[in-house]
C-alpha cells in the first residue's frame, strides 16, 4: 500500500485566467458561439436582426421633414415606393399640438402664448422632485437648479422688471453654485457643524410645488392655490391644539373634518375676497384646452404622486385590527380592481354630473385626475401589501419592543423596508398609471393618441398612422424607461446587504 | 447537548440581589386558542436577580419571558413590571417596552439602518434624546460589546455573533432595567456562542436584572441565581443552580437534566 499521507510545502500563487476566458473573444466564445447548434443561432438572428432594422432605418431616414402634407411625401419619395418611407413632415407640423395640446400659443387674435407656464411647471417638477428621489444632489444645488429655471422664465417673459429680476436670479444661482463647487466638503461640514448658516431645505420648494403647479397651468388667482395651502395649515394647527386634550385620534379626525369644511365651504370666498383687495393672478386657461403630453403628465405625476400616499394608508387599513377600518378598505380595493379604468372614467365625465347638486361646475380633469389617482391608490395598495407580508415577524416584534408605537414602528421600520421591496411592483404600477392616462382619449379629452385622431382628420394628414404613433410612442418610452432605470438605480441605492 | 465553556469565572461578588420587586406575575394563564400554554405561573423577581429559565420546546419558556413585554397578551392573572401593570391601556405597555430590554433568538436588527442608527433609534423617537447625546450613548455601549469599529456598517455585513451584541447594545441604548434574552445563542456558531455569553456574563456582573430562556446550562451555573424549569406551560421547578443540577427533585426536571448534561 502506498503511503497517503501528504503535506504541501508551499502554497500555489494566483495566475492569470486562460486567454479564451477572458476579454471579448472570450465573453464572445461562451455567450455567441458556445457550441455549434449555438453559433448557427447566432448568425441566424445576426441575419434577422440586420434585415429588420435595415428596413426600419431605411423608413426612418426620409427627407421629408418639410413637406407640408401626405401627398407631397409620396412625391419627395416617389410613387413607385409607396408606404416604405416614412413622411415627417406632420411632426414637424404639429409636434407643438401634441405637447401641449390647444394651449393658448398666441395664434388666435386676442390671445398671447401662455405655453411658457406649462413648461415652466414641468422644469419646476423636476427641481421638486430631485431632493425627493436623489441623495446625492446637494442642497446648494438644487436652489441654483431652481434661480436658474426662474431666472431663465423671467429673462423669457422681458420686459425690464423681467430682466432685472432674472438677471439677479442667474448672478444669484451662479454665485452659490460657485460657492459650492469650491467649497471643500469637509470644511463646510464642520463649518455647518460649529453652527454656519445654512440654505434652507430644498424640500420646502417641493412641498410649495403641488400648489404653483395647478396655478400655473390653470391660472386664475394666486390666493386659490394660497386658500388651498391655508386648508392644510388650518388641520395641522386644529391637530396641534386638540392632540394633546382629546388624543390624536380625535384630533386627526377632527382637523381633517375642519381642514375639508375650509375647502369646500370657505376657499372659494376667501380667494374672491382677497382677490378683490390684492388681484394678482395669471390669465385663465380653461380645461378643454388642454391635451397632448402636457394633459398625459399632468394626470399621470398627480397620480403618481397622490396614489403612493393613499395606497400606503390602504395596505395599513387593510392589515389592521379593527373591523370596520379593515371592512373599508378590503371593500374599496376589491371595487376599483374589479372595475375597468375606463369605467371609472365614464363614471367620472358623465355619471358624476348627475349626483352632484344642479349648477355645480366639477372640473373635467379634477374628476379624471380623482378616478384615475383612486384606481392607482388600489393598485398600489396590493403592492404595498405584498412587501408588508414579505417582512419578518421579528421586524415587528423588535420595534415593539423597544417602545415605539404603532405610527412610527410604521415609519421607521416597517414602511422603509416593505416600500424598498416592493419598488419593481411600484414603479410597475407607476408606468401602467402613466400609459393609461391614454384611456382619458375615450371620453374626449385630447391626450396625445386623441390628437393623432384629430390630426389625422386634417386633410392634408389623413392616412399618415405609423410616423404620429412612433412619435407618441417614443415620447412614452422615454419617460417610462427613465422610471424604469430610475427604480433600478434606487434598488442599488438602497441595498445595504453584502456591499 | 454540549454547552460552551467560559474562559472567565463570573465575578458573584457584584451580583447583588436587592428586596425591590421588579417583575411580579401572579396567577397569569394564557391561551392560544384553546391550547392553554400557560398554567398558574406565579413569579416574584427582584432587582438583580439573573434568572434562567430553562425546559423543553414547547413548554412556554419563550411564551413567558414574551408576556412579560407584551408581546404576548395574557388573558387571566396579573403581570406588574417595575410596579406598572400590564393591561390593554396602551400607554403602559409603551412605558413598560421602554423600561424592559429584549434580546432575540434571530437578532431582529434594522436591516436598512446602520449599527449606530440601530442603537439610537429608539432613545431619539421614544426617549426624545438629542441625535448628539444618543450617539454617544451608543458608541459607550457599541464599545462595551466591543464592536465600536462596525458602528457605520449594515447588519447583513456582520457575523451572527456581532449582530447579536449589537442587539443587545440597542436594547441597553434605552438604559433598560430588566433585560429578557430569549434563546440568544440557539441561532449562532460554537464560537459565536461564547462571544455572546461573554457580553452577556458582564452584563451580569454590574448587576443587570436578566430573565435568560437558554439551553446553555453553563452560563446557568456561572451567573444565575436561581434556574426555573418549565414544562407543559407551568413552572416544574425552581432552585439556586448548584441545588438544581445536583439535586433535582421533579422525575420530569431529573428526565431533563440527564438528557441535556
Amino acid at each position: 500500500m502506498s503511503d497517503l499521507s501528504y503535506v504541501r510545502a508551499e502554497m500555489l500563487p494566483e495566475r492569470a485566467p486562460p486567454a479564451s476566458q477572458v476579454g471579448f473573444v472570450g465573453w464572445a466564445r461562451q455567450n455567441l458561439f458556445n457550441g455549434v447548434g449555438n453559433s448557427i443561432l447566432t448568425v441566424l438572428s445576426l441575419i434577422f436582426i440586420w434585415y429588420v432594422v435595415s428596413f426600419l432605418l431605411s423608413w426612418a431616414f426620409s427627407p421629408t421633414w418639410n413637406s407640408a402634407s401626405l401627398s407631397e411625401c409620396r412625391e419627395i419619395f416617389g410613387a413607385e415606393s409607396g408606404h416604405h418611407a416614412a413622411c415627417w413632415g406632420v411632426i414637424n407640423d404639429r409636434w407643438q399640438q401634441l405637447l401641449f395640446g390647444f394651449y393658448p400659443n398666441g395664434s388666435e387674435e386676442g390671445t398671447s402664448d401662455l405655453r411658457w407656464r406649462p413648461i415652466l411647471a414641468f422644469l419646476l417638477l423636476f427641481v421638486a422632485v430631485t431632493p425627493v428621489l436623489f441623495n446625492m444632489i446637494s442642497r446648494r444645488m438644487n436652489w441654483v437648479l431652481l434661480c436658474a429655471v426662474l431666472g431663465l422664465t423671467s429673462l423669457y417673459l422681458g420686459g425690464a422688471l423681467g430682466i432685472v429680476v432674472g438677471l439677479a436670479l442667474i448672478a444669484a444661482g451662479a454665485a452659490i453654485g460657485y460657492k459650492a463647487l469650491t467649497a471643500d466638503k469637509t470644511a463646510r461640514a464642520a463649518e455647518i457643524e460649529a453652527g454656519a448658516k445654512r440654505l434652507p431645505n430644498p424640500l420646502i420648494f417641493s412641498a410649495i410645488y403641488p400648489f404653483i403647479a395647478p396655478w400655473l397651468l390653470w391660472g386664475g388667482s394666486l390666493w386659490l392655490p394660497i386658500g388651498a395651502a391655508l386648508g392644510f395649515v388650518i388641520g395641522y394647527f386644529v391637530f396641534r391644539f386638540l392632540a394633546p386634550i382629546a388624543g390624536s385620534l380625535v384630533g386627526m379626525i377632527v382637523a381633517v373634518l375642519v381642514a375639508l369644511v375650509w375647502w369646500l365651504l370657505l376657499t372659494v370666498g376667501f380667494a374672491d375676497l382677497m382677490q378683490s383687495i390684492i388681484p394678482i393672478g395669471l390669465e385663465p386657461v380653461e380645461s378643454r384646452d388642454f391635451g397632448g403630453f402636457m394633459l398625459s403628465i399632468t394626470i399621470g405625476v398627480v397620480a403618481i404622486a397622490c396614489s403612493l400616499p393613499i395606497g400606503i394608508v390602504l395596505a395599513l387599513g387593510r392589515q389592521s385590527d379593527l373591523l370596520i377600518v379593515k371592512a373599508l378598505c378590503v371593500g374599496f380595493i376589491e371595487f376599483i380592481r374589479g372595475v375597468p379604468l375606463i369605467t371609472l372614467l365614464f363614471v367620472a365625465s358623465t355619471l358624476l354630473n348627475i349626483f352632484m347638486p344642479p349648477g355645480t361646475n366639477f372640473d373635467i380633469i379634477l374628476r379624471v385626475l380623482i378616478m384615475v389617482t383612486l384606481f392607482a391608490a388600489a393598485y398600489m395598495a396590493e403592492v404595498i401589501r405584498g412587501g408588508l407580508a414579505a417582512l419578518p415577524r421579528g421586524q415587528y416584534e423588535a420595534a415593539d419592543a423597544l417602545g415605539l408605537d404603532y405610527w412610527k414602528a410604521q415609519r421607521l421600520i416597517i414602511m422603509p423596508q416593505a416600500l424598498k421591496i416592493s419598488i419593481p411592483g411600484i414603479v410597475s404600477t407607476f408606468i401602467g398609471v402613466f400609459k393609461d392616462t391614454v384611456l382619458v382619449s375615450i371620453i374626449g379629452l385630447l391626450d396625445p393618441l386623441g390628437l393623432s385622431n384629430a390630426i389625422r382628420a386634417d386633410q392634408a394628414w389623413n392616412g399618415v398612422v405609423w410616423e404620429l404613433y412612433g412619435f407618441i410612442a417614443l415620447l412614452f418610452f422615454i419617460f417610462c424607461f427613465s422610471m424604469s432605470r430610475y427604480s433600478m438605480y434606487l434598488e442599488r441605492r438602497l441595498r445595504t446587504d453584502h456591499r | 447537548m454540549s454547552s460552551i465553556t467560559l474562559e472567565t469565572h463570573a465575578d458573584r461578588s457584584k451580583m447583588e440581589v436587592s428586596d425591590e420587586v421588579a417583575i411580579e406575575i401572579r396567577g397569569m394563564n394564557k391561551w392560544y386558542g384553546a391550547f392553554h400554554v400557560l398554567r398558574d405561573i406565579d413569579l416574584t423577581v427582584y432587582q438583580g436577580e439573573r434568572i434562567v429559565i430553562a425546559g423543553p420546546s414547547g413548554s412556554g419558556k419563550s411564551t413567558l419571558i414574551r408576556c412579560i413585554n407584551r408581546l404576548e397578551e395574557h388573558q387571566e392573572g396579573q403581570i406588574i413590571v417595575d410596579g406598572t401593570e400590564l393591561t390593554s391601556d396602551l400607554k403602559n405597555v409603551d412605558k413598560v417596552r421602554s423600561e424592559v430590554g429584549m434580546v432575540f433568538q434571530h437578532f431582529n436588527l434594522f436591516p436598512h439602518l446602520t449599527i449606530l442608527e440601530n442603537c439610537t433609534l429608539a432613545p431619539i423617537w421614544v426617549r426624545k434624546t438629542p441625535r448628539k447625546e444618543a450617539e454617544e450613548i451608543a458608541m459607550h455601549f457599541l464599545e462595551k460589546v466591543k464592536i465600536p469599529e462596525q458602528a457605520h456598517k449594515y447588519p447583513g455585513m456582520l457575523s451572527g455573533g456581532q449582530q447579536q451584541r449589537v442587539a443587545i447594545a440597542r436594547s441597553l441604548c434605552m438604559r433598560p432595567r430588566i433585560m429578557l434574552f430569549d434563546e440568544p445563542t440557539s441561532a449562532l456558531d460554537p464560537e459565536m456562542i461564547k462571544e455572546v455569553l461573554e457580553t452577556m456574563v458582564e452584563l451580569a456582573e454590574e448587576g443587570m436584572t436578566m430573565l435568560c430562556v437558554t439551553h446553555e446550562m453553563g452560563f446557568a451555573k456561572e451567573v444565575a441565581n436561581r434556574v426555573i424549569f418549565m414544562d407543559a406551560g407551568q413552572i416544574v421547578e425552581q432552585n439556586e443552580p448548584e441545588e438544581f443540577f445536583n439535586n433535582p427533585q421533579n422525575e420530569r426536571t431529573k428526565l431533563f437534566l440527564s438528557q441535556i448534561l
